[in-house]
């Protein structure tokens, strides 16, 4: 038997090696050290009693602290930022895209922001519009800026401690549904690179092109149309911007046939660019047209219902891929 | 000195802070019984700010509020039917059931804005007060926050705004003394957030927040100069939250010794004491308007679970002005 994890463990096991292995990495944000709980869901347990002042409870101030993030990078540190829920991003909006993406390339390349922003999000728990957004899209679209998402406890692991360690500010976004969902433990010092897909399940006919939670649901999908002879391949991209293109195109020109599934909104969503980019590439090859599942174009709906309409589901990834073999 | 409240003032008050009480607990007992399925931030133990400042406003005077705000919300006036339709996510509710605890809306009552974003509404309370001056209404808006808002820019934008165009709005941050997990002293650098007011030139009052009559007179004052033309007013009301930050937190952050401290004085049997020493109502005439009011709760309770769910077509409305195909 292999040792399981919860994805919470790991992401806290991954800051807690990288702290241990570099004293320039500090931390900071809302109630993350002991004193005040460790952390809303104790991502950061233990750490301020680890790392003493390396890790800082702030006041609620997210364009104060990531602005302080900015700096303490610039400075020569590699500050880790939680910013408690996505949806609070847009409040320090201003510090992460006119300053951390950007300041490389506008002081022409003297300065840089080697900052991690841990945030976390996931409908399914009717908290309703301003605690469910998901915003990869609106930081891929930053030029400067890296996105990652995990999708397992192993790869939380590696991708915090690969965004702690890149030289570029990285959004690490974490799935709320995720996180109690145990999993294989990650190697202790297994260091994933930003920008490498991953390919979880090799098929022939299809292939599904997800992240986060998105993968799970995608393999539950791809494993029950085994059953009916359909032969799906699996890529979990772990890394939204930079994309992994050629894990991407490989695969398409080999199965001819692509569904990108996301629990962000469809529309102008991290899907439109990988289709286009398949599309760009791949388009005389195709037998189907790229298809796109997505949670629908609107707030996230509190009552339990609407909010169940609004995500996307299984069985509308089932209905994608027979789309595109028809 | 304030002139005296009259009995009617009062009982008026107390009726408020029972409402608020008896909805808190009927509200945490439908969620334990896994009937109401949703966030919530109680405000138990804060009932006496919303309703001495909602004894003086008008019906149409506007209220911003937060996540914690069910109470302010329900002092001021929204039906409860709305409001338990909109936490049973029912298409009859304030919102259609789509925006849940955290952003009650009910603008027939001047119920405007519930945020869940901290700080936030207090600009927007400073933009309804600039749509009064053009319109010349004569409204007043009310916003409420609490300490740990103070510490955001949308705070110190908002406040100067506010008075650099001297708008009619009232500030109110219900200090208690923690934001989620954080004591005040962690995360604040002054010792009061009265004194923030200065900086931005309206005044700036510290009151005992759970003491009905000093709430009231502060909240008179600064919603009498607002109407009046004299501008915003931030009030730094002091009180404490009994049930942690939201359903589910133990509180273990604060210490034991100050949680028992303000339980023990819990403003409410204190206050219905008092009105009975004032001789301003007797026990049976406050236990009979108690009783009305769990009334009122249970039929909004048994009529918010009739409703029916809204239907999907739902998810295409209301993202414009006009629904999406
Ligand atoms: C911009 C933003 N940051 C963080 C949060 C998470 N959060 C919700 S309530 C809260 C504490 C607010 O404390 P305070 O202003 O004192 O109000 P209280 O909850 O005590 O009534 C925090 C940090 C949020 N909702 N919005
Ligand atoms: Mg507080």
């Amino acid at each position: 038997m292999t040792a399981k994890m919860t994805m919470l463990e790991a992401i806290n096991l991954g800051i807690k090696d990288a702290m241990a292995a570099d004293e320039s990495v500090i931390l900071f944000g809302e109630d993350v050290a002991d004193e005040q709980g460790g952390g809303v869901v104790k991502a950061t347990a233990g750490l301020s009693t680890a790392f003493g002042e390396r890790v800082r409870s702030t006041p609620i101030s997210e364009q104060g602290f990531v602005g302080a993030g900015v700096g303490a990078a610039i400075g020569g540190m590699r500050p880790v930022v939680e910013v408690m829920m996505a949806n609070f991003l847009a409040v320090c909006m201003d510090q992460i895209v006119n300053h951390a993406a950007k300041i490389r390339f506008m002081s022409g390349g003297q300065t840089a922001v080697p900052m991690t922003i841990r945030t976390m999000s996931g409908a399914g728990f009717q908290t309703g519009g301003q605690h469910t957004d998901w915003t990869e899209a609106w930081f891929a679209h930053t030029p400067g800026m890296k996105v990652v998402m995990p999708s397992n406890p192993a790869d939380a692991y590696g991708l915090i401690r690969g965004c702690i360690e890149d030289d570029d500010p990285c959004l690490f976004q974490e799935s709320m549904p995720l996180y109690w969902v145990p999993g294989e433990a990650p190697v202790q010092g297994n260091v994933i690179r930003l920008g490498e897909a991953n390919i979880v399940k090799e098929g022939t006919d299809v292939t599904l092109i997800t992240y986060g939670r998105g993968v799970a649901d995608s393999m539950a999908v791809a494993q029950k149309m085994a059953a009916d002879g359909v032969n799906a391949e699996v890529i979990d991209l772990r890394t939204i911007s930079p994309l992994d293109n050629d894990t991407i195109l490989n695969s398409v020109a080999k199965t001819r046939r692509a569904v990108v599934v996301h629990e962000a909104v469809r529309s102008f969503g991290v899907g439109a660019e990988i289709s286009s980019r398949i599309h760009e590439q791949l388009f005389s090859d195709l037998k189907a047209p790229v298809q796109r599942v997505a949670s629908s174009d609107c707030p996230t709906p509190f009552c339990k219902p609407l909010e169940d309409a609004f995500l996307y589901s299984q069985a509308e990834i089932e209905h994608a891929i027979k789309a595109t073999l028809d | 000195m304030a002139k005296a409240l009259s009995k009617e003032t009062h009982l008026a008050m107390y009726q408020k802070m029972s409402l608020i009480k008896q909805n808190d607990d009927q509200i945490q007992f439908e969620m334990k019984t896994g009937k109401l399925m949703m966030p919530y931030y109680s405000a138990r133990g804060q009932e006496v700010i919303p309703s001495a400042v909602s004894v003086n406003l008008n019906p149409d005077d506007y209220l911003v509020t937060i996540y914690r705000g069910i109470h302010d919300s329900v002092a001021k006036g929204l039906p409860l039917k709305d409001l338990w339709a909109e936490l049973a996510g029912r298409d009859t509710g304030t919102c259609k059931g789509k925006g849940g605890p955290m952003h009650i809306t009910h603008p027939e009552t001047g119920v405007m804005v519930t945020t869940g974003i901290v700080g936030s509404g207090i600009p927007i309370a400073t933009g309804l007060a600039l749509s009064s001056f053009y319109k010349k209404d004569g409204k007043v808006t009310v916003t409420n926050f609490g300490d740990g808002a103070s510490n955001i820019g949308a705070f110190h934008e908002g406040l100067n705004l506010a008075s650099v165009w001297k708008l009619p709005v009232v500030f109110i941050c219900a200090n208690n003394r923690y934001a989620e997990h954080t004591a005040y002293e962690m995360g604040t650098a002054c010792d009061t957030i009265a004194e923030r007011a200065a900086s931005y030139n309206m005044p700036g009052v510290r009151v005992d927040g759970n003491d009905p009559e000093a709430m009231h007179a502060v909240a008179k004052e600064a919603i009498d100069r607002a109407r009046n033309g004299g501008g915003p007013t931030l009030i730094e009301a002091m009180t404490f939250r009994f049930c942690g930050h939201n359903i589910g937190d133990d509180s273990h952050y604060i210490p034991a010794e100050e949680m028992a401290a303000a339980k023990e004085a819990d403003p409410l049997p204190r206050y219905r004491q008092w009105l009975q020493n004032q001789g301003f109502a007797t026990d049976e005439e406050l236990t009979a308007m108690e009783a009305n009011i769990a009334e009122e709760i249970k039929a909004a309770k048994e009529y918010a679970y009739s409703c029916d769910f809204p239907g999907v077509e739902e998810l295409k409305r209301d993202v414009y002005a006009y629904d999406l195909a």
